[in-house]
């Protein structure tokens, strides 16, 4: 992440400490190896989706090789990726921009 | 229709498994619990098990596997745990095939990265490799099976 405020002394860690409402985003990435089905079944066990938006999320994975399928505070984009990690899922987290 | 290894009842899921293949699942939990037991975080395999969160910042990732990395494999344990317990079932409840579920597809996920495979990837690719073959078996195995579990837990 940049660091940009060089002349600030007591800057905080980090950035989203101070803009708590930027809203963080969880991206899964395609891979070759879990099943479009298996992919369906945990995005709608995991997020409660309805089985159209689970199926157009994983389409989205396998054609455009990403997609972004939570997002929120950072807490819960973390919580999310983690589980998605259980689910042998590749997910990461990053800040909406 | 073709026969069903898993198949949804009232009561929860019958697993009507060949006793080769119950042969075969029943040697899968304690090779899963070897890799992490061993837990190599040079490997690919399990790299891939526990995959980097932040996709540009080492620092933010290292700092995610610390806090999450035990929970983790604690879940994975438990999953090893509850396939083994009921390797031998005729039938189970939900709770447990998804600890079946779990277990097989982190164990797609190592053979797939051991296999190097792709979407495209073939059984003709390891003719000549008796080892690679039966790996590639093994996968394409599970992931029939796999595919079985999914639709009988989705209700279809």
């Amino acid at each position: 992440m940049a660091q940009t405020a060089p002349v600030e002394v007591e800057r905080p860690e980090s950035e989203e400490d101070v803009t708590p409402d930027v809203p963080w985003i969880v991206i899964v990435w395609n891979d070759p190896i879990n099943l479009m089905s298996y992919v369906v079944f945990v995005f709608q066990k995991l997020f409660g989706y309805n089985r159209e938006k689970a199926t157009k999320l994983m389409l989205d994975v396998h054609q455009k090789g990403r997609a972004v399928v939570s997002e929120g505070p950072r807490e819960k984009c973390e919580f999310d990726v983690s589980r998605l990690h259980a689910h042998g899922l590749w997910a990461t987290l990053q800040k909406d921009r | 229709m073709a026969f069903r290894r898993i198949k949804r009842t009232r009561r929860g899921f019958d697993l009507r498994l060949p006793a080769p293949e119950r042969d075969v699942l029943r040697t899968l939990p304690d090779q899963l619990r070897a890799l992490l037991d061993e837990d190599d975080r040079a490997d690919p395999a399990m790299r891939r098990l526990y995959p980097s969160a932040h996709l540009d910042d080492e620092a933010a990732s290292t700092e995610f596997d610390t806090i999450v990395r035990d929970d983790l494999t604690e879940q994975r344990r438990n999953a090893l745990d509850e396939m083994a317990r009921t390797i031998e079932a005729g039938s189970v409840n939900e709770e447990e095939l998804l600890a079946w579920l779990a277990v097989i597809n982190d164990l797609r996920l190592v053979l797939g990265v051991r296999l190097a495979v792709t979407e495209e990837t073939t059984p003709a690719e390891f003719s000549g490799d008796d080892e690679a073959s039966a790996s590639y078996a093994l996968y394409a195995y599970l992931s029939y099976l796999e595919e079985e579990m999914v639709e009988a837990l989705s209700g279809r």
